[in-house]
């Protein structure tokens, strides 16, 4: 194994070892065996004379390192699996047995991820083998792919005795447009940019800006500071947008009329800050690799001051009344429980993790850019319900909020240089990951160059890998009629998911 | 109730009196003008930097088709000439495919044809209209934007315009993105199931096109060929005052 401090990284494929399959196997199951401080980043295969080169990159929050080791996978040799002694190998295995036809002697559930186009067992969307209960109580409900608000499609089949769900299997995969593919096959910056931009629309921030870091470092830039502050605002900004419209939907889903209007309103002034600063309400076409296209300047610095000491007063108000309402927290309090040890099990990450006490949080395991300054501070809560998801989201906007202050005080007294010149081809031969702590969860994308210096390999990991699983805990043992808001307490991305 | 009551007298007014007369701030990117200035002998930097293929130069002629474009700016960056700029113009939609391509000189803003509204739209859904919106590889920007059209700011529910839970009780289907081959099916037996009369309208660069990912080979666009679209709503993703604006400009046409 070789191990790397800080991210972004960008390694030679030659210096990452090449052990066989039983050494690889018993060397992630021991490094894994640590515990909780420890889970799995991303499983990427590449194409190898006898069959596939499979790269694993590992985490380690306490050492702030990542670890890499790869095996080669013979074709038509099954191998085992990691998943019965690591539960959140599940669904990196499973990507691999789908897209490359990779087999395991003992995987529990090697189902399909997404359907992709590229899939080894050309399997068709409506081709899924559902887990089924059977008896005379038992029953089945199927929902989508189009659900009946304005989101994205996804199916969900419920196994019901009565009202309560026994058991929940969420197949995805009709958002998928090979977009791992088209990231392969651009020839451009800009379309690269915009390719990223469009991963996750309500992650424009945090993909744009891990895909311009695996550039930078493919191609050994670095960002001026300035640049690197800029980021952090427009990240902690996406966050306090998304959470604010989630605690608006949050409400919706309870009947809180007065919180879904009044949420949904206070969403507007921090995304129309976005369209002030960069054209575009998402934050589309402000990160490209080495720059932002957009300076946040005296006068623009000085209209977020002013919209965040309004937006504060009101979401401070209301957000109080949210919280000591019995009629929105009884709801939300014991509702749709995923103990830590689940989260931790699964392999949960983000904010899906620190609804239950686990502090994953790459700002603080992984810290890039400014973040390496910053000191970060989790919010951790400890119920695992909708209450305690609804009650980070709180908090971290109140945090972001602090940060966006704290970092626009100190771009005031900085001075920037010039933004370097990209170049078009990167380091050949070479592996970059890098990760950022998008407001899900840690977005963490693996750029593979090929001896010509070009893409040969984009793989990206949306949070959503890893939590989907979480949503499914939840709803076990409760009332199917309290899906919606355990669903909308996670709001977790399809289209990050189905590529 | 009082501490709702005190919540409430800090809100102000929310709604935005007059949607048709909105206007957004310069920094929006909106609709692009090509200036007619000559560019420099074979320069072709606004088309080779195009994420999409939305610029054609033909005869040292550049034209941009808002159909694919994103909106990014890109090419008003690189162009040595400041031929393309672009302005904070948001009426983008309209029903005409072909008054989405931009030609140099082309100053005014995309029109609309009155003609070409169907007269079932105008007789029939003139003061209310239901509509089914169908996600198909949408990247969730157009989705929230379209949450945001009926949101307390934008309010597109005081012109009797709304998205249903069902097909059956829609008068027609919105659909973002570029319509994924997993998701194609769905969105024919969706627009099957909606009662006629029942219009189309693609919003976003990627469901009128394909935009980004127009070259992926993940998508099935047979159904956007075989269908006669009613509105075009462009952007990446469209502002709501785009959309709103656009389907008024439908249902309140009258024919000349």
């Amino acid at each position: 194994m070789i191990t790397i401090h800080h991210l972004p990284l960008a390694v030679r494929l030659d210096e990452i070892p090449v052990v066989s399959v039983e050494e690889a196997f018993a060397c992630i199951n021991q490094y894994l065996r640590v515990g909780q401080s420890r889970h799995v980043f991303h499983m990427v295969a590449l194409p190898h004379t006898d069959g596939h080169r499979v790269i694993t990159v590992l985490a380690d929050d306490h050492t702030h390192s990542v670890s890499l080791t790869s095996c080669i996978v013979r074709t038509g040799n099954p191998v085992p699996s990691l998943t019965p002694s690591n539960a959140q190998m599940h669904i990196f295995e499973r990507d691999l047995w789908e897209r490359y036809g990779l087999e395991f002697t003992d995987h529990p559930w090697c189902k399909p991820v997404r359907f992709p186009v590229d899939s080894f067992h050309r399997k068709g969307i409506d081709d899924y083998p559902f887990f089924r209960l059977e008896g005379g109580e038992s029953h089945e409900v199927g929902v989508g792919p189009i659900h009946a608000g304005v989101i994205e499609p996804g199916h969900f089949r419920f196994q019901c005795t009565g009202e309560d769900v026994v058991h929940l299997e969420i197949k995805l995969g009709y958002q998928h447009r090979d977009v791992e593919g088209e990231l392969e096959r651009a020839r451009t910056l800009q379309r690269r940019s915009v390719l990223a931009e469009s991963i996750a629309g309500d992650t424009t921030i945090g993909h744009a800006w891990a895909h311009a870091m695996a550039i930078e470092v493919l191609t050994e830039q670095q960002c001026d500071p300035i640049t690197e502050h800029e980021r952090v605002i427009a990240l902690e900004l996406e966050r306090m947008a998304i959470h604010v419209g989630d605690l608006g939907a949050l409400s919706l889903d309870v009947a809180w009329q007065l919180g879904s209007s009044y949420f949904g309103a206070l969403r507007t002034p921090l995304i129309n800050f976005f369209q002030l600063w960069c054209g575009n309400r998402f934050g589309k076409g402000l990160i490209r690799p080495g720059r932002n296209r957009f300076p946040l300047d005296e006068e623009r610095r000085k209209a977020m001051r002013l919209m965040l000491a309004q937006f504060e007063k009101k979401f401070t108000l209301l957000a109080n009344e949210m919280f000591s309402l019995p009629s929105v927290v009884a709801r939300f309090e014991g509702t749709g429980v995923v103990t830590h040890d689940q989260v931790a099990a699964i392999g949960a990450v983000g904010m899906s993790a620190r609804m239950s006490g686990l502090g994953r949080d790459i700002r603080r395991s992984h810290p890039h850019g400014s973040y390496r300054a910053l000191d970060h501070v989790s919010v951790i809560e400890h119920g695992g319900d909708v209450l305690a998801r609804a009650a980070v989201r709180r908090r971290e906007v109140d945090a972001s909020m602090r940060r966006i202050r704290i970092v626009l005080n100190e771009l005031s007294e900085m001075s920037g240089s010039d933004a370097p010149t990209v170049p078009s081809t990167f380091t050949p031969n070479t592996l970059a990951i890098s990760a950022v702590e998008a407001w899900r969860g840690e977005v963490v994308h693996v750029a593979v160059t090929d001896q010509d210096g070009q893409i040969q390999a984009y793989r990206i990991k949306d949070p959503s890998m890893h939590n989907w699983f979480a949503l499914a805990l939840a709803v076990r043992n409760n009332e199917i009629s309290d899906f919606p808001i355990c669903n909308k307490s996670f709001d977790l991305s399809y289209c990050g998911h189905d590529l | 109730m009082l501490q709702s009551l005190k919540i409430l007298a800090t809100t102000g007014r929310q709604t935005i009196p007059d949607v048709t007369t909105a206007t957004l701030p310069k920094s929006y990117r909106g609709r692009p003008v090509i200036s007619d200035t000559t560019c420099a002998t074979d320069c072709t930097m606004c088309k080779d930097h195009c994420p999409t293929t939305a610029i054609a130069i033909t005869d040292h002629h550049v034209s941009l088709d808002l159909g694919a474009c994103v909106l990014c700016g890109e090419c008003a960056d690189v162009c040595p000439e400041q031929k393309i700029t672009f302005t904070n113009d948001h009426q983008l939609a309209t029903n005409d495919r072909s008054a989405l391509i931009i030609a140099e000189g082309n100053v005014s803003g995309i029109s609309f044809d009155p003609n070409l509204v169907r007269s079932e739209i105008t007789s029939t859904f003139g003061s209310s209209l239901k509509l089914r919106q169908v996600s198909a590889g949408g990247c969730n920007a157009c989705e929230l934007e379209l949450n945001a059209c009926g949101n307390v700011n934008f309010d597109m529910g005081r012109f009797g315009i709304e998205f249903v839970a069902s097909p059956r009780h829609a008068d027609g289907i919105v659909i973002t993105g570029p319509i994924s081959l997993n998701m194609s099916e769905a969105n024919q037996i969706c627009y099957d199931a909606i009662p006629h009369p029942k219009i189309i309208i693609l919003t976003g660069a990627c469901a009128i096109t394909g935009g980004i990912f127009a070259n992926s080979p993940a998508l099935q666009r047979a159904y956007v060929d075989t269908h006669h679209v009613d509105l075009y709503v462009p952007g990446c993703p469209p502002h709501p005052l785009t959309f709103i604006n656009g389907i008024l400009t439908m249902i309140r046409s009258r024919r000349t």
